[in-house]
């Protein structure tokens, strides 16, 4: 198998982008809920809590993109094939 | 569907130097905002006139913004975060214009824009607490924890960087995708997702840095 080194890039790519979802995903979903929770206890902290959500979301997303930027990297800019 | 979404495109050569459709975008943003705001602002009156008047509320949310964050006086660091948001939302809004490509979307404005507010927190720092407050501030609470700050302060500016990069690309990314499965009008749903993306990231973008610079100042424990 001479393009072993692609069919390895495209399975590391699928990989890194379906498990690099899930816990951001799961955590995106608490930390919603919690601010959702919060906001309906408090509603005149609203302004502080969404904008605090945002940043929060902002960096869990961080670690979504960072797989999927892996993921592109592998296959498009794959420093492993000619 | 051709290319890779990390490629860049070359629309013209200066000399020896490639140009490519990022940097147009960032020089065509650059030049119409310099010139509408030097033609709306040639002679600012107390009395406000419409477009004076707009730009006026713009400038005090973005000021009543930071001073929420911040918890002091936003002005002096009005200049650079203000007009850091007011390039952020136009450079990710340009990709509803047809041939121009968002700046952003390229690893080089994001590293550059990385890199400025990088310099901009320690250079706040350093002038808000005197340099040697502020370089204790890095061996705080405890000593053992000094190579954890100075690496937390690398990896902050990285992921800065790469937030924007990885957002504003992989939309670029998902359309071109979709554009090229569906055509016509299917991708206008994604297009309006892009809008809402492209404000969000400029705000959060401006947020952090905020943050950042709130830290260096002293203001709030981060």
């Amino acid at each position: 198998m001479e393009n072993l080194v692609e069919v390895v890039s495209i399975l590391g790519a699928v990989v890194a982008v379906s498990f690099g979802a899930i816990m951001p995903a799961f955590s995106e979903g608490r930390a919603i809920a919690a601010a959702m929770e919060a906001i309906a206890r408090q509603p005149e902290a609203a302004g502080t809590l969404s904008r605090t959500l945002f940043v929060g979301l902002a960096m869990i997303e961080t670690m979504a993109i960072y797989c999927l930027v892996i993921a592109l990297l592998l296959l498009y800019a794959n420093p492993f094939t000619g | 569907m051709e290319g890779s979404p990390l490629a860049v495109d070359i629309v013209f050569q200066l000399g020896s130097v490639p140009i490519s459709r990022a940097v147009v975008t960032t020089w065509a943003i650059m030049a119409v905002l310099f010139v509408f705001l030097s033609i709306a602002l040639r002679r600012p009156v107390a009395k406000a006139g419409p477009v004076q008047a707009a730009l006026e509320i713009v400038v005090t949310t973005i000021a009543a913004q930071l001073r929420e964050i911040l918890g002091r006086d936003p002005w002096p660091f009005l200049p650079l975060l203000g007009s850091l948001f007011i390039f952020l939302v136009l450079a990710n809004l340009a990709a509803i214009l047809p041939g121009a490509t968002p700046p952003t979307g390229h690893i080089e404005t994001p590293a550059a824009l990385a890199l400025i507010v990088f310099l901009s927190v320690h250079f706040f720092g350093i002038r808000a607490r005197g340099g040697w407050q502020y370089l204790r501030h890095y061996a705080e609470p405890n000593l053992f924890l000094l190579p954890l700050n100075i690496l937390s302060e690398l990896t902050r500016t990285f992921s800065l960087m790469i937030r924007l990069f990885g957002n504003m690309m992989s939309h670029e990314f998902v359309i071109a995708i979709v554009v090229f499965l569906a055509g016509l009008l299917v991708p206008i749903p994604f297009l309006l997702l892009g809008i809402l993306i492209g404000i969000i990231q400029a705000y959060i973008f401006t947020v952090l840095a905020t943050v950042y610079i709130a830290a260096a100042v002293g203001a709030v424990e981060a």
